[in-house]
């Protein structure tokens, strides 16, 4: 089993802050970011192996990121969150390479198990 | 030309937009029917009453000629008589001496030579130039009766010759006289007078042979008749119409006689003796061809005026009809579009606004979450249980919001459609696995009634599946416990499978009908979106199917799925 390195990006910083502390609760280690730029910084300095980005985000969006995860850090699996619950956000994230999506509000323990399977994908890889 | 004000009123052109939908065929129809009948019947009135005007001065000229020719030629034959007793008057006069006709001999023996050869002559007398008759030859005894006062000596005196009006003489017979003046060269002056029987002037109408209806007389011009009338009075007595206007020439008048009957009267002035003869006859008899044309004229005109007037009204019907149907056709068209729009403007709203909830309800979500995890991962929190009760209050709270803003966004979302051949049983088959066991707890007769010979069809599976859980679930809300929901499935034509889902519930009534397609309109209080059926509505109809509703209060629901074996080309835009 590989040391949990997750990254955490969505705009709403109370969201984020919230969910990483109770992601942190549960022995999850994770880092955040609310916004796009930061976000790849903090991957390009130090890559984790999971990032949880939410696709609607000023500035830098969601798909964005994620297109220049999957350009220069092929190995990072991406779970998007979705507000929009839109599964066309799904299906395009899945055409550019993301492991899993999920819609908000999120269910925690989902979330950790995608996680979990990500994680696990990883390190097959 | 000026348009008369109750035309104006009609307004027969205006296609009224107000008022009920039925009074406006109606007035359309009624315009269309009256503007109609008058194009075609105003020429056709005009038309029958030119004709008619025609025909009958024709028919009229060419029918009362012959009464004309009738009335002339038999008063030429009266003229002829009259000239005829004159001349012979006449001839005598000049041809014997006065001391000649002074002698009762000779007098007697021309008056027998007249009475032979001349029918008519009664008596025939002698009168000097003083008045005093001389001689007489005749049934009376006036010999030295004195004429010189009496005017038709004097007339006789003056213009050489006079006929009498018609008289009551001899034997109660009418009676004129005829009287010559003859004057020699040597200035001596005498009156020969000579008294005819009018027998002639009867045989001579009768010889004009009219029939039982018609009359012919002879008047005075004072109005007195010479001659009995069959109708009008006996000889003597005076006409009870007014005289007809002088002509000499034969001429017709139209009149209503003393019995009120419409008569044609012919005429003509005699010059001398001042008589005037008339033959009256009905107009009935007269124009009796005219009738009979008339009446069958009238029976044409009758017949094209109903041919007409039925013809337009089953145009103007049938086009009202057809007008009627393309206007409905036309609004169930912009119905639907409109229906479209305000679904697709509803969906981004609807969107827009779960999108707006879902980030802060994401928040609540995380901080209550946060919130349970401190109060679980904490030991000794003071009531523990009641705090751990009222988070978990608030996240299902959160749930419930999630639910309904992921349903809006599934109404709102526009997912490519992706085709594969499926068996619809199949798929109806899954679908029910969802609700198997909620049809076990509330003991719910769940009939499947497939048939197994169902062809496969080319459609979503995905969508499909949404369309049957939304009308499952709609009919599983619908019955009590123990209710019965029955899916059936057949081939419905070459082209078309169907599935109807039917349960025994509460049914709806007509006014929900209406609407249950409308989003946001629910009948199950707080518990509904409103999308349900929207969502199926808009997924059958991309998939190029139909939907159909057959509802009764009390009694239960039938929802009829129609799907198409292969899609249209239009399907998955």
């Amino acid at each position: 089993m590989h040391e949990w390195k997750v990254l955490l990006v969505d705009d709403e910083e109370e969201f984020v802050t919230t969910l990483a502390e109770r992601l942190r609760l549960r022995g999850i280690p994770v880092r955040t970011s609310t916004d796009g730029e930061e976000a790849l910084r903090m991957i390009e300095t130090d890559p984790p192996q999971v990032v949880v980005l939410d696709v609607l985000m000023p500035g830098l969006g969601g798909l964005e990121v994620l297109k220049r995860i999957k350009a220069d850090f092929r190995k990072v699996k991406v779970i998007l969150l979705t507000g929009q619950g839109s599964t066309w956000d799904g299906i395009q994230g899945m055409r550019m390479g993301v492991f899993d999506y999920l819609m908000k509000p999120l269910n925690i323990n989902e979330l950790i198990e995608k996680i979990r399977e990500a994680m696990n994908a990883y390190g097959e890889d | 030309m000026a348009i008369p004000d109750w035309l104006k009123k009609l307004n027969l052109l205006h296609m009224p937009e107000e008022g009920g939908v039925h009074d406006r065929y109606r007035i359309l129809r009624r315009n269309m029917i009256i503007l109609m009948i008058l194009i075609t019947l105003i020429p056709l009135l005009l038309m029958a009453f030119v004709n008619y005007h025609e025909y009958r001065s024709a028919l009229k000229d060419e029918i009362l000629n012959p009464l004309r020719v009738l009335v002339n030629k038999t008063k030429h034959s009266f003229e002829l008589f009259l000239a005829e007793r004159l001349s012979t008057v006449s001839f005598i006069s000049s041809a014997y001496t006065f001391e000649e006709l002074a002698n009762e001999n000779t007098l007697n023996h021309i008056f027998r030579v007249m009475k032979r050869e001349f029918r008519g002559f009664v008596d025939i007398g002698l009168i000097d130039a003083k008045g005093i008759q001389i001689s007489y030859v005749g049934p009376y005894d006036l010999k030295g009766k004195d004429y010189s006062e009496q005017s038709w000596f004097h007339e006789a005196q003056v213009r050489g010759s006079y006929i009498s009006d018609v008289f009551m003489g001899y034997r109660k017979f009418p009676h004129i006289v005829i009287a010559v003046q003859h004057r020699t060269t040597t200035g001596q002056t005498w009156v020969l007078r000579a008294t005819v029987d009018t027998e002639k002037f009867d045989d001579l109408i009768a010889s004009m042979g009219l029939d039982t209806e018609s009359d012919a007389f002879l008047l005075n011009r004072s109005g007195v008749f010479q001659t009995p009338s069959k109708f009008y009075g006996d000889v003597l007595e005076q006409f009870p119409l007014n005289l007809p206007p002088v002509s000499y020439e034969a001429n017709v008048l139209e009149l209503i006689d003393t019995k009120g009957r419409d008569v044609f009267m012919a005429y003509a002035y005699f010059i001398h003796p001042a008589y005037i003869l008339a033959v009256v006859k009905p107009r009935t008899d007269v124009l009796r061809t005219w009738y009979t044309l008339k009446s069958e004229l009238a029976i044409v005109f009758l017949i094209s005026v109903v041919v007409i007037i039925l013809v337009i009204f089953k145009l103007s019907d049938l086009l009202i009809r057809r007008i009627r149907e393309s206007d409905e056709k036309r609004e169930a068209a912009f119905r639907e579009i409109q229906h479209t729009h305000k679904l697709s403007s509803i969906g981004r709203l609807a969107a827009g606004v779960a999108h707006e909830i879902n980030n802060p309800m994401a928040i609540v979500n995380e901080k209550a979450g946060l919130m349970k995890d401190l109060i679980e991962y904490s030991a000794d929190f003071p009531d523990k249980p009641k705090f751990t009760a009222l988070v978990d209050a608030i996240l299902q709270s959160v749930q419930r919001c999630r639910s309904i803003t992921h349903r809006l966004l599934g109404f709102a979302r526009r997912m490519e459609i992706q085709i594969e051949v499926l068996d619809l049983n199949d798929v109806i088959k899954e679908t029910v696995t969802f609700l198997e066991k909620e049809a076990l707890y509330r003991n719910l007769d769940l009939r499947l009634e497939l048939d197994d010979d169902l062809p496969r069809i080319a459609s979503d599976r995905g969508q499909l599946q949404q369309v049957f859980l939304n009308i499952l679930n709609n009919a599983f809300a619908a019955v009590e416990d123990g209710g019965m929901v029955a899916v059936t499935t057949w081939e419905k034509d070459l082209d078309t499978v169907a599935a109807s889902i039917a349960d025994n519930g509460t049914g709806m009534s007509e006014e929900t009908l209406k609407h249950i397609f409308e989003p946001f309109f629910t009948t199950k209080g707080g518990k509904g979106t409103g999308l349900g059926l929207p969502i199926t509505y808009g997924i059958i109809k991309k998939l190029g199917g139909d939907i159909e509703v057959q509802s009764k209060e009390g009694k239960g629901t039938t929802m009829t799925v129609y799907l198409p074996k292969k899609p249209k080309e239009t399907v998955g835009g």
